[in-house]
């Protein structure tokens, strides 16, 4: 790395205000460009049929009639996708979910697509493809999936992560274990021992935005794509993959994006676009509609997860074991593992064992969603802890405190932590005003605890400075949670001007180098990493630019206050020269100034957040209502507070959605019941409380500024919090997410009887 | 398709009467639209019923209410005297989607789109309101109950439509209320609602009407429920007996929604609950 990272108490002038969006105006006036807003000449409207059918053989596909339609360009099957994927299943995996090949493996599984004229043309189209299925049995429940006899979704998967390794096909796709130490010793050694079981029901992401694109692809392999994604990179590397394009070739430009949450970091209707678009040698916009959404995207896994903990008397956890059962839809995945290694990092433990298991069922194929996996993990443990305090007759918080992770313990995923927040997000609850307020009749207040790694990753960062001084940035990485506003202020800090003179763009596939997509809370965190080099690289010819202009060495050069300065006492009559001064003799001496960076952002420091609620539960109808949500959360150091405060608040209103309502219903036919925002119930603001933030900064050691990512962490600590409210609330142990009306009125019936 | 926008209810008639495709009333549009969109209907013909006065006036009088079919929601909230008037009928109507859906949809749309969950028609019928049905023949009142007969499903013949829906005089202590459980706090729909409808003297129940909503293909008025009432002061004896009868009278599905067990539970509460509102808002104190 070309500059000092460590983290020194630097003092911010720009970093850590509360500017203006950049992006504002342009939202509230609708200038902003979706992924639905771009049009070119001639384009036509691509539209896919889905199966409806959970799991069936396509014993044939006649698609005539649908092609001799006037209006119709274009007609694709999985036919008209061949295997280029050099046997690398994974993208074979892509591939097939993006267009059935020869077996529909969920309710939603695209079977083929049509481009025509219009959208009356192509829904016509549709329904003269006649589609000849033969139902296969199906399973859409994670626990029924491994029990013996439940159809096989793949024969060619074998789990993977035992030993030896098995010769017959099974819906566990992997098994992974994390921990160490002794856990029976452990548990030998333990006063009182908790186990309990939980189960979380699948949520979505929830996004506004509908997936959409503009795709254009000629017969000589070149295309373009405009697109909403959080990594336009990664797409144009994945379609072009699978289409058998050189990347160069393929320009993808992101949209504006309304919304992501993991949910927009992998293709489904893109490489249909795009091979719409080359068989008719036309532009092709394909919109997904809601109901689409719903049943053919990536949501989260639902989950059922055993824990068992053991403690002394004195409080101090002897053992802790989990495991984790996640489905990951029809196509293997690996978010079990992520449940297994999140689901006690929270603690310093001895003796630790968590082992997931990756389940397949007729489902979408599951994608992240903000600190994917970790959430329910959470749920389950934290819910444990909470027994665990109360059978030891001590505090929730103490509890935790006494067992907190801290710097130097070996977590139980492997690493050791460095500095660390978990310690001081607790002692910060412990000390919060909301944990004073009275509880009332049917109330209850509940406490918990989340983790998340955070992500680094490739990044390419340019800085150009125009001849009047303003800055244009130009960072890889989309803009899902507020960068620009930070990025900004990043340069302007390290430039020493005025945040009104940088203007941050999102650059395409074709001005920058490779920047992964944006995930893991790295946005903010890798391109303000790589905007910070940049600028001082920038600095550097600044530097060059007025020593030359001055004719003395640029040793004698300083950058301060946005100004170049010349040391020493013989330069003392040399006034300073402005960053806009340097800029406006730059045709003369030198050209255009700029600066420029690529890095791996490595050492993303890891995030710890504390929550906690006051709930009431109506016990006639089981209906809970939010009082007072308050996010206690290590930031290590807010660029933009406004901005991570959102996060805070974003991350807990989606978790407050997927405890109490959210869920995707299936029926025995394996069929979706409640594609749509009518029974698909994400809270409306009426449902939600104003929720209370807390910004702790422990700085992180490997970010020249201290920063660690801070957009998912929010989302852990939420469905275990209200879990632990709602069962103080109601005097039963709620173990099923959400935590719906008829679920909380039959545990309080339950209990009665 | 056709769009057509007639400005007397004559000429919406003969317009329905003359489509031999599938002809659709419009009004504020909130259910046929997204249905349209949706695609689960392609209609030949839209006969938009906005553009006739009679139909977006709202009277309201002591001697009687009659609400046009293009009414929208709002409209029944910004008015007082219908709201001392018939406070659970507003608070029904303004219960339906959200504040932009309020500004558009009508009581009238609520009660043909038929389902067995509309906020509105259990109030309605806890009223005792008619409709005023139009077609090409002329005129008829029909009492709202009668107007649906399924999920999906009214009376209507299929060149009719309703022009108003028409509440009775008020007299004495009366007051209604309705309740609904949903999960969420607004943009939902009911699981299970209930509507009653009381008048009062001395503070003892005279008469009584007690509808239940989303428990049945239809709504669901329970007579059983309301003779519990009659003639107590809403004693927990007479309570418990009302819910007895409200669950007695359910017939829920289970769906994604609810299931039979929760719907008939939590029918028996929304009915105590709303039987305690309406007592209070006629005068009664206990």
């Amino acid at each position: 790395m070309p500059y000092e990272t460590d983290y020194t108490n630097q003092g911010f002038t720009k970093v850590g205000t509360r500017v203006n969006r950049p992006d504002g105006v342009d939202k509230v006036t609708g200038r902003a460009k979706y992924g639905a807003d771009a049009n070119a000449a001639g384009q036509l409207v691509g539209r896919v049929l889905r199966s409806p059918h959970a799991h069936a053989l396509i014993t044939k596909i006649d698609t005539s009639k649908a092609e001799k339609l006037p209006g119709v360009k274009a007609v694709l099957t999985g036919k008209d996708f061949p295997d280029l994927t050099g046997g690398n299943r994974g993208l074979m995996d892509i591939l097939e979910n993006c267009m059935a090949r020869g077996r529909a493996l969920y309710d939603g599984h695209a079977v083929a697509a049509v481009a025509a004229i219009d959208a009356d043309t192509a829904n016509k189209a549709l329904k003269l493809i006649k589609v000849t299925y033969k139902q296969l049995a199906h399973v859409t429940d994670v626990d029924e999936a491994i029990k013996p006899g439940a159809p096989i979704i793949h024969d060619w998967v074998r789990t993977a992560g035992v030993t030896p390794a098995p010769t017959t096909a099974s819906n566990v796709a992997q098994r992974s274990e994390f921990g160490h130490g002794d856990v029976d010793a452990g548990l030998a050694q333990a006063d009182v021992i908790i186990e309990k079981s939980f189960k979380t029901e699948q949520t979505h992401q929830g996004y506004i935005e509908p997936h959409a694109c503009l795709a254009t692809l000629g017969p000589d392999g070149s295309g373009e794509l405009w697109v909403t994604t959080q990594g336009h990179f990664t797409f144009r590397n994945v379609c072009a993959s699978l289409l058998g394009l050189e990347v160069a070739k393929l320009k993808v430009t992101s949209s504006e994006i309304g919304g992501g949450f993991g949910g927009k970091t992998h293709v489904w209707t893109e490489p249909v676009a795009l091979q719409l678009s080359r068989k008719a040698n036309r532009p092709v916009k394909l919109v997904m509609s809601r109901d689409e959404v719903f049943r053919a995207t990536g949501p989260t896994s639902s989950t059922s997860v055993d824990v068992k903990i053991g403690a002394k008397r004195n409080g101090k956890i002897t053992a802790a074991t989990a495991e984790l059962r996640y489905q990951s839809g029809a196509f293997p995945g690996m978010w079990a593992m992520f449940g297994a290694m999140t689901s006690f990092a929270c603690y310093d433990l001895k003796n630790v064992k968590s082992v997931g298991f990756d389940v397949l069922v007729n489902r979408p194929k599951v994608a992240a969603y903000r600190a994917p996996s970790a959430p329910m993990a959470a749920f389950a443990v934290e819910s444990v802890v909470d027994m665990l305090a109360a059978e030891l007759g001590m505090d929730a918080v103490d509890f935790r405190i006494k067992n907190a992770a801290k710097k130097g313990t070996k977590a139980s995923y492997g690493p050791v932590y460095g500095p660390i927040g978990i310690g001081p997000t607790l002692d910060a609850v412990k000390n919060h005003p909301h944990m004073k307020r009275k509880l009332g009749k049917n109330q209850g207040r509940g406490v918990a605890c989340g983790f998340w790694f955070n992500f680094g990753g490739q990044t390419c960062t340019d800085l150009n400075i125009g001849v009047d001084g303003s800055v244009n940035l130009t960072v890889g990485t989309v803009d899902v949670g507020g960068s620009r506003a930070s990025l900004a202020l990043i340069a302007a800090e390290e430039l020493g001007i005025d945040y009104e003179q940088v203007r941050v763009t999102i650059g395409d596939t074709n001005s920058l180098g490779h920047n992964d997509t944006t995930e893991g809370s790295r946005g903010t965190f890798s391109s303000g990493m790589a905007t910070i080099f940049a600028a001082r690289n920038a600095v550097d010819v600044l530097k060059q630019r007025a020593a030359a202009t001055w004719d003395i060495p640029v040793e004698q050069v300083i950058w301060e206050a946005g100004e170049a300065r010349a040391k020493g006492r013989q330069n003392n009559n040399l006034p300073p020269l402005s960053l806009k001064e340097i800029a406006a003799k730059s045709p003369r001496t030198g050209g255009p100034i700029a600066g420029h960076n690529e890095v791996v952002a490595d050492g993303a420091g890891v995030s710890f957040a504390s929550h906690m609620c006051d709930v009431e539960v109506d016990p006639e109808t089981g209906a809970t209502k939010i009082l007072r949500y308050t996010v206690v959360q290590d930031a290590g150091k807010a660029i933009h507070p406004d901005y991570v405060e959102g996060q805070f608040q974003g991350g807990a209103a989606q978790g407050i959605g997927w405890a109490l309502n959210e869920e995707y219903i299936y029926g025995d036919d394996g069929r979706l019941q409640n594609a749509g925002f009518l029974d698909y119930r994400i809270p409306v603001c009426s449902d939600l409380p104003f929720i209370d933030t807390q910004i702790l900064e422990i700085p992180n050691p490997n970010h020249p500024y201290g920063v660690r990512g801070v957009g998912e962490t929010s989302i852990v600590p939420p469905l275990a919090a209200i879990g632990n409210a709602v069962s103080n609330a109601v005097g039963v142990r709620m173990t099923h997410v959400p935590m719906s009306p008829p679920r909380i009125l039959n545990a309080i019936e339950t209990a009665k009887e | 398709m056709r769009f057509e926008s007639p400005t007397t209810t004559k000429a919406a008639a003969t317009l329905l009467a003359s489509e031999s495709g599938i002809a659709h009333v419009l009004a504020g549009g909130t259910d046929l639209l997204v249905r349209m969109k949706m695609g689960a209907i392609e209609p030949d013909l839209i006969v938009d019923i906005k553009r006739i006065e009679s139909l977006r006036t709202l009277k309201v009088a002591a001697a009687g209410v009659q609400i046009g079919a293009a009414v929208p929601a709002v409209r029944l909230s910004e008015s007082e005297k219908l709201r001392n008037l018939w406070p659970g009928v507003v608070e029904a109507a303004n219960l339906i989607g959200s504040d932009q859906i309020q500004g558009r949809c009508t009581v009238v749309g609520n009660l043909c789109n038929a389902s067995p969950a509309a906020d509105s028609v259990p109030a309605l019928i806890a009223a005792g309101a008619k409709a005023l049905v139009v077609g090409p023949k002329g005129k008829r009142r029909v009492a709202v109950e009668k107007v649906v007969l399924g999920p999906g499903r009214t009376s209507l013949a299929r060149d009719e439509f309703i022009e108003a829906v028409v509440l009775p005089a008020r007299t004495g202590k009366s007051a209604d209320a309705y309740l609904r459980f949903t999960p969420r706090t607004e943009m939902d729909i009911a699981v299970v609602s209930a509507a009653i409808n009381l008048t009062l003297s001395r503070g003892i129940v005279q008469s009584a009407k007690v509808v239940l909503g989303a428990v049945a293909p239809t709504a669901v008025v329970v007579p059983a429920a309301a003779k519990a009432l009659i003639g107590s002061k809403l004693d927990d004896a007479a309570l418990d007996k009302m819910v007895a009868a409200c669950r007695a009278a359910c017939n829920p599905i289970d769906d994604k929604r609810g299931t039979i067990e929760y719907r008939t539970k939590v029918a028996g509460v929304m009915a105590r609950r709303a039987a305690l509102i309406a007592y209070e808002r006629a005068g009664g104190s206990k």
